[in-house]
C-alpha cells in the first residue's frame, strides 16, 4: 500500500489546482480558434463598406479602382460605426441573394424531410425480423454511405441523364433524397429499443403500423432531430453536386455563389455569409443536446 | 428482383424451422415492404449506375463498345494530372487524418477533466460543424492571402511571407481548416466513449498500484480503439469533403500543390471523358473498399472483447 500512495503523490499535480487552472486556459484558448472565424463573419457585417476596404484593402481589390489600396490588415471584431447597409442592401435593394438563398432552402429541406421519411421506414424495416439477407442489405447500404462523392457523382450523372432530369433541382433531390446516411444512424438507434416494449405493444393488441407509429417513433425523436440537423448542414453545404448535375447557374444554392460574390462586393458578402449561417447556427442553439445524443450514437460501425 | 430474393429466402428458412405463425409472417412481411422503397432508390441512384460505370471503365467509347480490358485503367495511371491530384490527396489524408484523431481526443480528455464553463467550451468546439463552409471562406482568406492576416503578423516579428495557398504549406493550410470543422464531432465521439469507460476497472488498477502511464496506455486507450477506428473512417469519409474549402477559395483550377482528385474528376466531368471518369471512379472505390475492408478488420480485433 505504500507504494500506492508514493505514485499517486508524485502524481498528484495533474489534479493540483494549478492543473485545473493550466487545463482551463489551454480549453479556452483552443475554444478561441474555434469561434473566431464565425464571430469575425458576423461582426464585419455590420461594418460599412468603406471600414472593410480599410480593414482588407491588402487581400481584396477595390470594386472601384481594381487594385489593392492598402498594405497592411486589420481584423477587428468591434466595428467602428454599427452599420446595416449591408442588410438593406442584400434583403431590400438587390433580389438575386435572397434567390439564391431560396435555391439553398428548395433543394436542403425537401432533401432533409424526405431523406427522414423513407429513412425511418427502411431503419425501421432493418431493425425488426432480422436475417441474413437483410444483414447483408445493412452492410450494401453501410459500404454505400461510406464513398466519397466523387464515386457517388459519376452514377449519379449518369442516371440523371438517363432519366432526362439532368440540369433540373430533381438531378440533385432525389440522389439527396434516397441518400444512405439517415438510414444508417437511425437504424442503429432503432436496434437498441428493446424487444419488450415491442412485447409489451403487442400484448396490447398493437399492429406492425402502430409499433412503428407509437413506440419506435417517439423513442427515436431526439435521434430524428439530429440526422436532420446532420443531413441539413450537410446539403446546405453542397457544392459538388449543383457544379456537376446542374449546368443553370441561376439555380445554384448561395453555397456556391458566395465564391462569386467574393471578389466584388466583399462587405456585402459578409452580410450574405451571416445570411446563409442563421439557419444552421439556430438549430445548432435550440438542438445541441439532440445533437451531441445523436453523434454520441453513430459511434461504432456495426448496427 | 430484392422482393423475390425476400420471397426465396423466406420460403428456405420456413422449410428449415417451424411453421410460422400468422402474425410472424405479417411481421416479416411489414418490415419487408418497409425496405421497399429505400431498395428501389438505392438501386436507381447508386448500385444500377455503378454497374454501368464498371463497364464504361472497360470499354473504348460508348459509341462502338469495344472491351479494351485494363487500358483505361493504364491511361489513367499514366495521365499527370491523375498522379498530381492522387500524390496530393494521398499526402492530404495522411497529414490529416492522425492530426484529427489526436486533438479531438486530446480535446475529449481535457473537457473530461473536471474544469469550469465545460459546456460552453463543448458548445464552442462544436459549432463549426453547424457553420456553413461558404461563409467562412471569407475569413480563411483574410488570414491565409499572401497580403493576408498571418503574414502580415509574421512580417511584425521579421519572418518573410509565405504564399501560403500556393505553395507546399497549403496542404498544412488545407488542413488547418478541415481540423476547424471536424474536430468537435470526433471529440464528441471520443467524449461518449470515455464516459462508458468501465471505471470500476480504473479503480482495481487503482487499487493495484497502476502507474498512470499504464492506466492510460492499457486500459483506457485498450476500451478507446474501437472509437478511434470509427473515427479513423469518419475522417477519411469527411477528408473528401474538403474539396468544398478548397473550391470555394481557388476555383477549379488551383495550384498544383492543392489539386486533389475531386478537382481531377470535377474537371474531367467538363470534358465528358467518360471512360477516364469511369476509370478514376472504379480505382477510387476500389481504394476506399480495401480501407474499409482494413477498418473493418481492425474493428473486430480491437473491438470483440471491449463491446458492451
Amino acid at each position: 500500500m505504500d507504494s500506492v500512495k508514493k505514485k499517486k503523490k508524485s502524481f498528484a499535480w495533474f489534479k493540483s489546482k494549478t492543473a485545473i487552472i493550466f487545463y482551463t486556459v489551454v480549453a479556452i484558448f483552443f475554444a478561441m480558434f474555434f469561434v473566431v472565424p464565425t464571430v469575425v463573419t458576423i461582426a464585419d457585417s455590420f461594418m460599412s463598406e468603406t471600414e472593410i476596404t480599410a480593414n482588407y484593402g491588402s487581400v481584396f481589390p477595390d470594386k472601384k479602382s481594381n487594385s489593392y489600396i492598402s498594405k497592411s490588415i486589420k481584423i477587428k471584431i468591434i466595428p467602428d460605426k454599427v452599420t446595416f447597409d449591408q442588410y438593406i442592401e442584400v434583403l431590400f435593394k438587390n433580389s438575386q441573394y435572397l434567390l439564391k438563398f431560396w435555391n439553398s432552402v428548395i433543394l436542403t429541406v425537401p432533401i432533409t424531410i424526405f431523406q427522414l421519411v423513407i429513412a425511418s421506414f427502411t431503419a425501421y424495416g432493418f431493425s425488426r425480423c432480422r436475417g441474413k439477407l437483410k444483414e447483408i442489405i445493412f452492410f450494401a447500404y453501410v459500404i454505400i454511405n461510406l464513398m466519397p462523392y466523387q464515386v457517388t457523382l459519376v452514377p449519379n450523372y449518369l442516371v440523371c441523364d438517363k432519366l432526362g432530369i439532368l440540369d433540373t433541382r430533381w438531378a440533385v433531390l432525389l440522389p439527396g433524397i434516397f441518400s444512405p446516411f439517415a438510414v444508417f444512424l437511425l437504424t442503429k438507434v432503432m436496434r437498441r429499443i428493446p424487444s419488450a416494449y415491442i412485447e409489451a405493444a403487442k400484448l396490447d393488441g398493437a399492429g406492425e403500423w402502430r409499433i412503428f407509429t407509437m413506440v419506435f417513433m417517439p423513442m427515436c425523436k431526439s435521434s430524428l432531430v439530429s440526422v436532420g440537423m446532420l443531413v441539413f448542414i450537410d446539403y446546405w453545404n453542397m457544392v459538388e453536386q449543383p457544379l456537376i448535375l446542374m449546368k443553370d447557374s441561376t439555380k445554384y444554392p448561395l453555397s456556391v455563389f458566395l465564391s462569386e460574390i467574393n471578389s466584388g462586393d466583399i462587405a456585402l458578402a459578409f452580410a450574405v455569409a451571416t445570411i446563409y449561417m442563421i439557419p444552421t447556427l439556430l438549430m445548432f442553439l435550440i438542438g445541441e443536446e439532440a445533437l451531441v445524443e445523436g453523434i454520441a450514437y453513430s459511434g461504432g460501425i456495426k448496427g | 428482383m430484392e422482393q423475390a430474393k425476400a420471397l426465396k429466402t423466406k420460403e428456405k428458412t420456413q422449410e428449415k424451422k417451424h411453421q410460422r405463425t400468422k402474425a410472424e409472417k405479417k411481421e416479416l412481411l411489414f418490415s419487408w415492404l418497409c425496405l421497399v422503397p429505400s431498395i428501389i432508390g438505392i438501386l436507381i441512384f447508386f448500385v444500377a449506375p455503378f454497374v454501368v460505370v464498371g463497364k464504361y471503365s472497360v470499354i473504348d467509347n460508348v459509341i462502338s463498345n469495344n472491351f479494351v480490358g485494363l487500358e483505361n485503367f493504364k491511361k489513367l495511371f499514366e495521365n499527370n494530372a491523375f498522379k498530381i491530384a492522387a500524390k496530393n490527396t494521398g499526402v492530404f489524408t495522411a497529414i490529416a487524418i492522425p492530426l484529427a484523431i489526436v486533438f479531438s481526443l486530446l480535446l475529449a480528455l481535457l473537457l473530461d477533466k473536471k474544469i469550469p464553463l465545460k459546456s460552453q467550451l463543448r458548445t464552442c468546439f462544436l459549432c463549426p460543424l453547424m457553420v456553413p463552409v461558404a461563409s467562412v471562406v471569407l475569413v480563411w482568406q483574410v488570414i491565409f492571402s499572401y497580403h493576408g492576416a498571418l503574414n502580415d503578423t509574421l512580417e511584425k516579428y521579421g519572418i518573410a511571407s509565405i504564399d501560403w495557398l500556393n505553395s507546399k504549406w497549403a496542404i498544412g493550410v488545407v488542413t488547418i481548416m478541415f481540423l476547424w470543422k471536424t474536430l468537435g464531432y470526433n471529440m464528441i465521439l471520443f467524449m461518449s466513449a470515455l464516459n462508458n469507460m468501465p471505471m470500476d476497472l480504473i479503480e482495481v488498477a487503482d487499487l493495484e498500484g497502476a502507474s498512470r502511464m499504464y492506466k492510460f496506455f492499457k486500459i483506457r486507450l485498450r476500451y478507446l480503439s474501437p472509437t478511434i477506428v470509427f473515427v479513423l473512417l469518419f475522417s477519411l469519409i469527411n477528408s473528401f469533403k474538403i474539396f468544398r474549402e478548397v473550391f470555394l477559395i481557388t476555383g477549379g483550377y488551383p495550384s498544383t500543390e492543392l489539386y486533389m482528385l475531386q478537382h481531377f474528376m470535377n474537371n474531367t466531368f467538363e470534358s465528358l471523358d467518360y471512360q477516364k471518369l469511369s476509370a478514376a471512379a472504379v480505382v477510387l472505390a476500389l481504394a476506399m473498399i480495401v480501407i474499409i475492408g482494413i477498418v473493418f478488420a481492425l474493428e473486430n480485433k480491437f473491438g470483440s472483447d471491449v463491446e458492451e
